[in-house]
């Protein structure tokens, strides 16, 4: 196990360093400056210049470089262009309301999933299971954003049991904050959950094909015994992956579900940042972003090695 | 039982009319945020509209209506020959954090405005002055190398207000200013609450509490003000929405006029454009009232020059660049272009440019002019575009009050050097005499038209959405501002 674990973690410290260095090289060749971006069409060039060498922008990129990853590598992201805030301060702000959404939508969307995965596979063949599969193809091809409108349009607009977006900052309470994410979780939940029930059901049905599965029916377990004892684990494996790669996916890629609800999440301060040319924004962020994923991974790979044993053992 | 029933409707009565009464707060919606709060370390027009009149003040300010009016200079007496300008301060004015504010504090403001290594955007403002002196607390002197008609309004603009050497490095995060709101927090990514100055030298504004929220998507900003979410949104950012809000009682729309010019920008510098004639081609093959009604749903002011119509000294010129297709194949061929040519129009991210783009495109194409649209970030365009002037046309709205001065310029974007536009802005400088600066603003508007420097579209509008109780937001945007100070909620 600690020989696994060790090779996993240096090809995440690896992948780490790469990242970085795409990320931050990526960036320098997109044309734009931020200081021209802050100052508009009447600053003189010498305004703009002044201004570059206030913020440090006058250095070449390798110093640069080098200076971003030594800071972030003592905990300090660098201080916003635009903003001028400390970076790790905004991404701080952020992350209290992209990861806790993240969380939720996950956990939404785990709960239906697994439940009517495993009980579509149970029932095989019958109307349930063609009814899940129906209803899940549809939540698949559904837009995530076009629904999130059509929540807003019916739960905020109509009956206005909520706000139709934005986040009040998790001082107005935890009830207030988890209210403004209800919606939003939902419409990012839906398209995930109906993925994962539908990896369940298969990765389940795969199994109950399997020799041990018959084994134990013939040691005299019903089939509801079998599937619960015996299949579920072992069909976990595939679905595992899935949240994992959810998990990232939910943690990024909100932007638009965030754009629709406005809440002042990560995605929104790429986006933004992106935008206004405030590279050490956009560099930070998305190092975190890629740091979150990797980590996810790494756990994701010792989780399998936890559900299966074999794969514990080196080869 | 009645009469129990009667009391309870009695007293919710009285209790629903106390709760109306009292209603001092608003939510404005705003689609873009702030970068920082600082007016006079940034050309962000969103800075502005949260500060300018509410949280900081300069010795002069617009009015409503673009009217220059005094703020913290009372009054104010210009030297014979134009070169000295008095200014009398207010008394008893204080910063937020309770410091008096003196001349000393406008002589700092704009000494560092002026500093060499300033980062003011608007630096070209204090063009002139040589020197700023305090004569006692309450009287400045403003020397100036020539005479200024300007001076009272380039002092009113956001970029020149007046800031305190104890507050100033941190107003980007937290602004101390003098006005009649101030700061109270700011949720990064969606709101900036405002509170009443209760110490304001001024009449007291009738709102306690102002805030803005900041939603880009048209969308969802649709939904806010459907929702109760929002009670206004001063610039709403879809005009297709705005016949569904005009025919819902809980909500009124307001309309009106903006210091936008809206261009169809042309590289005076590079073949073909440096032709008048191609230039004139380009002007008579578009019909400015389809552009209106098919990118602004009909929001907008035909415009012939660089000025906008509701401006005292405005002339309408839109007949000289009229809609005429046959005149403009006529001027192509003359200039040797019988054929027409090929060109790439670069459009900014405002739907003002990506959906005016079209339409303009495909008007040109009926001329025989072959448009090729690139559509680009503002990081992009202002690389691209307005620093390296790598561009054919471009379609951009001029937001900055009284700017046609940019045409005097000479390594301006759009790369005409002209000569009679530099001294008829030289001679607007040195008279303060108002029956000579609008001949001369008529002159230089027909030099810009004659010229052709570029095609001139529209006025841009401000469409607002508003609660139908709100009384007292601004029609007009003369400049970047959302005022608050006059705002109050109907009884």
């Amino acid at each position: 196990m600690f020989r696994y674990a060790l090779t996993r973690f240096v090809s995440l410290a690896l992948s780490l360093v790469v990242a970085s260095l795409l990320i931050f090289f990526m960036l320098e060749i997109v044309p734009g400056d931020p200081a021209a971006y802050m100052l508009g069409l009447n600053a003189s060039p010498e305004t703009v210049a002044a201004l570059r060498t206030e913020l440090g922008l006058d250095a070449g990129p390798v110093v640069r470089y080098l200076g971003w990853v030594s800071g972030m590598l003592t905990g300090d992201f660098g201080t916003s262009y635009t903003y001028r805030t400390p970076v790790a301060e905004m991404i701080l702000d952020r992350i209290q309301v992209s990861l806790p959404l993240a969380l939720l939508a996950l956990a939404l969307s785990t709960l239906i999933a697994l439940p009517v995965g495993i009980w579509a596979a149970s029932r095989r063949g019958s109307l349930a299971d063609a009814g899940v599969m129906g209803a899940t193809q549809l939540g698949v091809a559904v837009p995530n954003f076009w629904f999130a409108m059509l929540l807003v349009l019916v739960f905020a607009v109509q009956l206005r049991w909520f706000s139709a977006g934005g986040f009040p900052g998790w001082d107005a309470g935890l009830l207030a904050g988890l209210k403004a994410l209800t919606l939003p979780a939902i419409a990012l939940a839906l398209p995930q959950a109906s993925i994962l029930a539908r990896v369940m059901r298969s990765a389940l049905l795969d199994t109950l094909g399997e020799d041990f599965i018959r084994t134990a029916r013939a040691k005299g377990l019903t089939r509801g015994q079998a599937l619960r004892r015996h299949a579920v684990r072992n069909a976990l494996i595939p679905v595992l992956t899935i949240i994992g790669l959810q998990f990232s996916f939910l943690l990024a890629g909100a932007i638009i579900i965030e754009n629709v609800f406005f809440l002042p999440g990560l995605g929104r301060l790429v986006f933004q940042a992106i935008s206004q040319r405030d590279l050490v924004v956009v560099e930070s962020v998305v190092m975190l972003l890629v740091f979150a994923v990797i980590l996810v991974t790494f756990l994701v790979d010792l989780a399998y090695a936890a559900v299966d044993p074999r794969l514990r053992r080196p080869h | 039982m009645k009469r129990l029933s009667l009391a309870l409707a009695g007293c919710l009565m009285v209790l629903a009319g106390a709760a109306a009464a009292q209603r001092s707060d608003i939510t404005i919606g705003m689609q873009l945020e702030p970068p920082n709060l600082d007016p006079t370390a940034g050309a962000a027009a969103a800075i502005d509209e949260v500060v300018y009149a509410n949280v900081f003040e300069g010795l002069t300010r617009f009015g409503p209506d673009g009217e220059v009016l005094p703020a913290l200079a009372e009054s104010w007496e210009i030297a014979p020959d134009g070169l000295s300008w008095v200014f009398n301060l207010r008394e008893g004015v204080s910063f937020h954090d309770g410091l008096p504010f003196t001349a000393e504090d406008v002589v700092f403001s704009f000494d560092r405005a002026m500093a060499e290594g300033s980062t003011n955007a608007q630096k070209q403002l204090f063009d002139g002055i040589n020197e700023v002196t305090a004569i006692d607390d309450t009287t400045l002197e403003i020397g100036l190398d020539v005479p200024k008609g300007s001076l009272l309004s380039n002092l009113a603009w956001g970029d020149a207000v007046i800031v305190s050497p104890a507050s100033a490095e941190g107003n980007a995060t937290n602004p101390i200013g003098t006005g009649p709101f101030r700061f109270s927090q700011w949720v990064q990514g969606d709101r900036i609450e405002l509170v009443r100055n209760e110490e304001y030298w001024g009449e007291k504004p009738a709102l306690g509490k102002v805030t803005f929220k900041f939603i880009s998507d048209p969308t969802a900003a649709f939904a806010a003000m459907m929702a109760g979410d929002l009670d206004a949104f001063p610039v709403f950012p879809a005009p297709e929405n705005l016949a569904q809000f005009e025919a819902d009682p809980r909500f009124s729309v307001i309309v009106g006029s903006t210091e936008g010019e809206t261009i169809l920008a042309m590289n005076n510098a590079r073949p073909p454009f440096d032709d008048i004639r191609v230039r004139r081609a380009v002007a008579h093959a578009i019909d400015r009232q389809a552009v209106i009604d098919g990118a602004m749903f009909g929001y907008g002011t035909p415009i012939g020059s660089h000025f906008a119509p509701h401006n005292p000294a405005y002339e309408d010129l839109t007949a000289k660049s009229a809609y005429d297709p046959e005149l403009s194949r006529a001027l192509l061929a003359e200039a040797g272009h019988p054929e027409g040519f090929s060109t790439t129009l670069t459009l900014p991210p405002p739907s003002y440019a990506r959906r005016g783009g079209e339409i303009v495109a495909s008007q040109l194409r009926a001329v025989g002019i072959e448009v090729e649209i690139v559509n680009v970030e503002w990081a992009q365009w202002l690389e691209q575009v307005f620093t390296s002037k790598d561009f054919g046309l471009t379609i951009v709205s001029h937001t900055e009050p009284m700017d046609i001065g940019i045409y005097a310029r000479k390594d301006y974007y759009f790369g005409n050097d002209d000569p009679v536009m530099r001294a008829l802005m030289l001679g607007l400088d040195a008279t303060s005499d108002e029956t000579e600066r609008t001949a001369i603003l008529r002159a230089a508007q027909e030099r810009v038209a004659d010229q052709q420097v570029n095609a001139f579209l529209f006025q841009l509008a401000k469409s607002g959405v508003a609660d139908a109780r709100i009384e007292g937001l601004w029609a007009n945007m003369p400049t970047q501002a959302n005022d608050m100070t006059g705002v109050h909620w109907k009884e």
